[in-house]
Parts: structure tokens; C-alpha cells; sequence
């Protein structure tokens, strides 16, 4: 990659302060950067860090938790360095966020209009007439051929599919140059998720954004993204280009997360299901944090953690097998 | 070798299961399920939400039958007719070769134990103030005449079965995962010994890897057990993995009922082969022609006239707003409700 990356994390640590004096390290030393123009997409299974990474990025990380360490920038600002009210501007602006559940974004007293209209105002200080014209525009845009009706119904009146799309017609309101999809399409049916991926591959040419696709979904991962992190117990344990990630996979737990997968393609007669389950982030396994559930472990692997290393030009992993 | 062996021994015992599963175990017959909907002061009911309109299908011995259809199309709302969960607005349920539509709560109980329901939710569906053993054994408790010992040994008979400890018997569901817990909901199920289970997405809302655990699991009881799924998801690969036919339903009715070979390499209707077509492939190098669906599931209160999927089919002509298609079938037990095929293949 030549060009120089839109966002840049690096370092980055955000732990959970839990009562009994346990410390949930829910995102341990995560560095990644995307480009302008590219989607990159995080992997893995539940409780892996991918939401607390996005939230890390937005800064909405609330008590017990805080990032400890590390650097966040936004074109060579460093977002960790702002006061509340600059990442406000900031959220909205540059980096915008839609979420698995498109009510933790709406608010059920307003309609859509309203909650356009006011979005626009904040940001863009737009007087009231251009706004609405413009949310009607974005509606539109997002697919609601009629508009105009959209904009005076309720949240609840619309349908899950129709609640995503109005969410993700906020989100790029003021066209932020990240967006940062927290699984979009998760609680969605397949026909309406093809509609709002291929809406925001759309959006994203059209307005040149950024997008940080977070997904369990290793085929909306193949479909949609440039590049891929797989996460596990907090870390990245392999990062490369989603050709190599589905053509040569790496990772013991990658391959694991392929082989569970049920496929149009393939039939087979039992399913390649990984042993045991995720370990919670406050207690991983001694080493490697996959050791405990990895069919490659060898005795190094119980004594201390692997790094995250190269092997090749756009390729990195975490497992000593690749040491 | 060894390897090689074991597969041949698997084909011989599925052609086996396959040869005794002729006999239909499960039947519904024209089912309708209206819910009323209630307006104005007065509560009157002003329309009916209509979750599943005419449906038929049979499921035979020792079959899956998959289910699959967008979010609100009526799956579970069937699977609970079924059941006699919900009573049919309209319609016949035959449970081996007897009708049991119109059979009193205490006669059903005789059936009850042997049809049996697991849901998605693995968190809502068990109670969370029970233990482990009292959730498995409440059923031999309420259907059976066991003794205590007798109940606590099928109760840690089933644990192991389903892949838990023991020891689990005395813990409570919030101290285990949500595989764990749906391992549990798989238990209670398999209490009585039932001949069919309804699998209402029991995998949806797990993890890849633990999903792949889950269905491991209930495909080996199937074949130890001899059971006959209904087994509903919105995953169609999860479906294709676990069925052996598969229907698919659009606004409570069926679109296309088939054996899964067939319905998954030859869709029919348009809505299959758009739902098809819609799936996320891994598969980086071939890349499947999209069919765009546009705009959302109609409201089941106000179901499009005639073709219930005509606002949303690009081949949308005259008639299907005129008539209703019927199930037509295209030989080899492939059945599709569509216009275009009217005169058959
Ligand atoms: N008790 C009820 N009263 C009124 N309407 C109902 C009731 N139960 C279900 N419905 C409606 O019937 C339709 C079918 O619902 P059902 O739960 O069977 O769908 P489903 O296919 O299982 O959907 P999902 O994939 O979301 O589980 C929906 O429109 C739903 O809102
Ligand atoms: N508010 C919180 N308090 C304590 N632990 C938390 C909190 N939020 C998340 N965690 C923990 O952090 C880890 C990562 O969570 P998350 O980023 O939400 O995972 P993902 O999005 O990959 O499913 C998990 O182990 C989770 O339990
Ligand atoms: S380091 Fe060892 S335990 Fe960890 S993934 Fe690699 S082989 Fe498996
Ligand atoms: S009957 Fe008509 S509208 Fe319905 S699926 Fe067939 S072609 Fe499309
Ligand atoms: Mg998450
Ligand atoms: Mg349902």
C-alpha cells in the first residue's frame, strides 16, 4: 500500500475493570490501519474485541472500562488526544457508526425526518428547508422510493430491513470519511443484507469512504471486503488480503472458523467444528490464547504468546507454527 | 483404509434409515393460521395477520425436513400448528397415521412426548431457576411414571449424550455457554424418547464454530435415535448441511418444496433462486450471479393479491395478480407454486 492510511491504530489497549479485581482484556495490543477507499473487515467469533475496537476507535467506552494504551489517528490526529466535545464534532463528521441494532441509533420518539434533518443541522448547519430537502435526498439515495412518506413515520413503523437503511442514510449524512459498520446485516434476512451490503459498497464509491466492516459472516467477509483481521481473545492473529485469507489460510483458528462453516459449494458429511469455546477476556489460557483449543498445539505454545508476524508481503500471523 | 471403511459402513446405514423412512411420520394438511388484529376503542378485531395461509407438507420417518424463509414468513408459527402449540385456524394435523387436530389437551398428552420443540433462544428458553438436572427431568417427572433414581440416571445418560458432564446435573443454565445451553435444551428434549423434533433455529444465534458443534450433535442422535426433524433457520447453508428436502415459505406459504439436491442445484422459483443467489459465498474465485430483490416482505395483513411474491418478482406477469398459484408438481417430488410453470417443466 502506497497510499497513506486514513485511519491508523496502533498499540491499542482497552481494558474492563470488573469488580472482582479481575481485569477483562477485551482489546489487547491491536494495530491495524485502513487506507482511504478500502473496507477492511475483523473476523471472529463472539467475545473476540471487535465491537470494543470500534468503540475504542469512536471513543464510547464506558466505566468499568478505559484504552489504557495506544494511538488512534485520524489523518495524523490523534483522536486519544481530544476533549469530549472536539470527538463530538468529530463522531458524525468524519467517522460515523451504524450498529447490529438499528434502535440503538434511532430514537423511537422522533421521525426519521426529524432525526435526519436534526443530524444535518448540527453538523452542517444547514437552515431547516435545505436539510429536509437534503434527508430526502439521502432517503432516496438509501433506497425508499417514497421519501417523503419515510420521513414523517416512526422507527417502529418500519420493518428491520427499512430501520438499517434509514440508520445507515444518518450515518452518511454528512459524509464521514470512515464508517464503521458494527455487524449491519447480522439480524437481517439474506435477501435484505445483500440489498444494505450492496448499499453501502455503493455509498462508498460514491462518496470515496472508508469502511471498518465488522462481521462473524466469513462470506459477507469474501463479498465485500479488501482486507481482513481475524481477532481472538483480544488480538489480531492473522491480517492479510481476502484472496489470501480464503485461498491460503494461515491460522489454526482461521482454518477452524473456515471448516465449521456449512457451504452451498461443498457437501460434507460432519462439519470441522472447533473444540471448546471462546475463553473470556479475563482469563486466557497461559501462551497462546488459542492453546486451549487449537489441534496444532505443541508444548512452546503453553509457555508464552506468539507475535504477530510477517511471512510474507502482506501477510501476517500469530502462531508459532509459522515462526 | 480404515477411513475408507467407515464412510462405506455410514452410506449402508443411511441407505437403511432411507429404506425404512417410506412412512410418513408427520402430516399437515391445508393449514391456516389467521391472528386477529384488534382496533379502535372497542377492540374489534379489524383484520387478521395472516402467518400461515394454506399449507401442506408430510414428513417421513427418520427424514429433515428444513424450513427456510425471510424473518416473519411463518416458519415457527407452522412448526407450533404443528405441534398444537397454537390451535389451526383451519386445517388437519396427522401424527403417525392419527389425526390429532381435534384431540383434547389430555388425549394430546400421549403425543406430546413423542413430538418435542428446541428453540433459538438458548438463554430465554430454560428456565433460569432451575438446575440443570430438574430442566432434563421435568418432563419424565410430568409424562412418565420413572422413580427418582430412574430419572436421575436417563438424566446423566443424556448429559453424556449430549456431550456434557455429570457433574452438570446441579448447575444452572446462566453458568454455562450458550452452545452448553442449547446442548441442555437438546437433553430436556430427548427426555421422553420423542419420534420428531421441531429445531426452531436452534443454531442461529450461536458462533460458527459452536454451531458446527450443535449440528454434529443432532445429526448423530438423528441417526442413533432414528429421529425426524423439522428443522427451521433463515441459514440456507446451515439448512442444505442438515436436510434431506427443504421448503421453502414466502408470507405464510410454501414457494417450492423439494429433496435438497434438486432444490438447491435446480431452484424453480423465482424467489428460491434469489434467496440462493443471495447467500455470501467464501468462494473467492467464482463468484455467483446476484438476483436483486427489491423492496421488503409485504405486511402479512395485507398479502399481495394473487402471487403473495409479485411486488417483488421480476417476472411478474397478468395472472399472477389475478390468481393464486398452487403447489404444481414437476416430478420426482419437486413441487413449485408459480405461474410461470403452470404447464410444467
Ligand atoms: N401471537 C401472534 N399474534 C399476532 N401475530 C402473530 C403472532 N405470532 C406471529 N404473528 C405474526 O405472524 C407472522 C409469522 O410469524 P412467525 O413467527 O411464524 O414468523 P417466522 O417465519 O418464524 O419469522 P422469524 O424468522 O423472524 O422467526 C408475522 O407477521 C408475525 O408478526
Ligand atoms: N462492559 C463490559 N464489561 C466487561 N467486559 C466487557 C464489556 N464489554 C465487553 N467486554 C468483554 O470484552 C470482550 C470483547 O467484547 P466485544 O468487543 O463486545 O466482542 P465482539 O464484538 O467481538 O463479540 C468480551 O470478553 C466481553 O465479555
Ligand atoms: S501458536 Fe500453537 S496453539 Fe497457538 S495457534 Fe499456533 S499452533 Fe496453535
Ligand atoms: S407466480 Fe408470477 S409473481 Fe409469483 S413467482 Fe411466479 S412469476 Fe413471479
Ligand atoms: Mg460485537
Ligand atoms: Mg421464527
Amino acid at each position: 500500500m502506497t497510499q497513506k492510511p486514513l485511519l491508523e491504530v496502533e498499540g491499542l489497549k482497552t481494558y474492563f475493570y470488573l469488580d472482582n479485581d479481575l481485569v477483562a482484556k477485551a482489546v489487547d495490543g491491536v494495530d491495524f490501519s485502513i487506507a482511504p477507499g478500502e473496507t477492511l473487515a475483523i473476523v471472529g467469533e463472539s467475545g473476540s474485541g471487535k465491537s470494543i475496537t470500534s468503540l475504542s476507535i469512536m471513543q464510547l467506552i464506558n466505566k468499568p472500562g478505559r484504552i489504557i494504551e495506544g494511538t488512534i489517528h485520524l489523518h495524523n490526529e490523534n483522536l486519544l488526544t481530544k476533549s469530549g466535545k472536539q470527538m463530538t464534532k468529530i463522531r458524525g463528521n468524519d467517522i460515523a457508526m451504524i450498529f447490529q441494532e438499528p434502535m440503538t441509533a434511532l430514537n423511537p420518539v422522533y421521525t426519521i425526518g426529524n432525526q435526519i434533518i436534526e443530524t444535518l443541522r448540527k453538523h452542517k448547519k444547514y437552515t431547516k428547508q435545505v436539510a429536509r430537502e437534503k434527508a430526502i435526498e439521502l432517503l432516496k439515495l438509501v433506497g425508499f422510493p417514497r421519501a417523503e412518506q419515510i420521513m414523517n413515520e416512526y422507527p417502529h413503523q418500519l420493518s428491520g430491513g427499512m430501520r438499517q437503511r434509514a440508520m445507515i442514510a444518518m450515518a452518511i449524512s454528512c459524509e464521514p470519511k470512515l464508517l464503521i459498520a458494527d455487524e449491519p446485516s447480522t439480524a437481517l434476512d439474506v435477501t435484505i443484507q445483500a440489498q444494505i451490503l450492496d448499499l453501502l459498497q455503493e455509498m462508498k464509491e460514491r462518496l470515496d469512504m472508508s469502511i471498518l466492516l465488522i462481521t462473524h459472516d466469513l462470506g459477507v467477509v469474501a463479498e465485500y471486503a479488501d482486507r481482513v483481521l481475524v481477532m481472538y481473545g483480544g488480538q489480531v492473529v492473522e491480517e492479510t488480503s481476502v484472496e489470501n485469507l480464503f485461498e491460503h489460510t494461515k491460522h489454526p483458528y482461521t482454518n477452524g472458523l473456515l471448516d465449521s462453516l456449512p457451504s452451498l459449494e461443498k457437501e460434507v458429511k460432519r462439519l470441522g467444528a472447533i473444540r471448546g469455546t471462546v475463553p473470556p477476556a479475563h482469563s486466557f489460557p497461559k501462551g497462546c490464547r488459542f492453546s486451549d483449543r487449537c489441534p496444532h498445539v505443541m508444548d512452546q505454545c503453553y509457555g508464552s504468546n506468539p507475535d504477530l508476524l510477517s511471512i510474507e508481503p502482506n501477510h501476517k500471523v500469530r502462531c508459532y507454527l509459522y515462526d | 483404509m480404515a477411513l475408507e471403511q467407515q464412510l462405506t459402513n455410514n452410506e449402508t446405514s443411511q441407505l437403511h434409515n432411507q429404506n425404512q423412512g417410506n412412512e410418513i411420520l408427520v402430516e399437515a394438511k391445508n393449514i391456516k393460521k389467521y391472528f386477529p388484529i384488534k382496533g379502535g376503542i372497542l377492540k374489534h378485531t379489524v383484520g387478521h395477520v395472516k402467518a400461515v395461509d394454506d399449507v401442506s407438507l408430510s414428513i417421513k420417518q427418520g427424514e429433515t425436513l428444513g424450513l427456510v424463509g425471510e424473518s416473519g414468513s411463518g416458519k415457527s408459527t407452522l412448526g407450533r400448528v404443528i405441534l398444537r402449540l397454537l390451535e389451526p385456524t383451519e386445517g388437519e394435523i396427522i401424527f403417525d397415521k392419527e389425526d390429532i387436530s381435534h384431540l383434547s389437551n389430555r388425549k394430546l398428552r400421549n403425543y406430546r412426548k413423542n413430538m418435542q420443540i428446541v428453540f433459538q433462544d438458548p438463554f430465554a428458553s430454560l428456565n433460569s431457576k432451575m438446575s440443570v438436572g430438574e430442566l432434563i427431568e421435568e418432563p419424565l417427572l410430568v409424562q412418565s411414571s420413572a422413580t427418582k433414581p430412574e430419572r436421575k440416571q436417563k438424566c446423566i445418560d443424556l448429559l453424556e449424550k449430549v456431550g456434557l458432564r455429570a457433574s452438570d446435573r446441579t448447575k444452572y443454565p446462566h453458568e454455562f455457554s450458550g452452545g452448553q445451553r442449547q446442548r441442555i435444551s437438546i437433553a430436556r428434549a430427548l427426555a421422553l424418547n420423542p419420534k420428531f423434533i421441531i429445531c426452531d433455529e436452534p443454531v442461529s444465534a450461536l458462533d460458527v464454530s459452536i454451531q458446527a458443534q450443535v449440528l454434529n450433535l443432532m445429526a448423530d442422535l438423528q441417526d442413533e435415535f432414528n429421529l425426524t426433524y423439522l428443522f427451521i433457520a433463515h441459514d440456507l447453508s446451515v439448512v442444505k448441511h442438515i436436510s434431506d428436502r427443504v421448503a421453502v415459505m414466502y408470507l405464510g406459504r410454501i414457494a417450492e418444496i423439494a429433496p435438497k439436491k434438486p432444490l438447491y442445484d435446480n431452484p424453480l422459483h423465482p424467489y428460491t433462486k434469489a434467496l440462493l443467489s443471495s447467500v455470501p459465498s467464501t468462494d473467492v474465485k467464482h463468484r455467483r450471479e446476484k438476483i436483486h430483490l427489491t423492496g421488503d416482505l409485504p405486511s402479512p395483513a395485507d398479502p399481495p393479491s394473487g402471487c403473495a411474491f409479485r411486488t417483488r418478482c421480476i417476472h411478474a406477469h397478468e395472472k399472477c395478480a389475478l390468481e393464486r398459484p398452487e403447489l404444481t408438481d414437476m416430478g420426482d417430488g419437486h413441487y413449485v407454486a408459480c405461474h410461470l410453470y403452470d404447464q410444467g417443466r
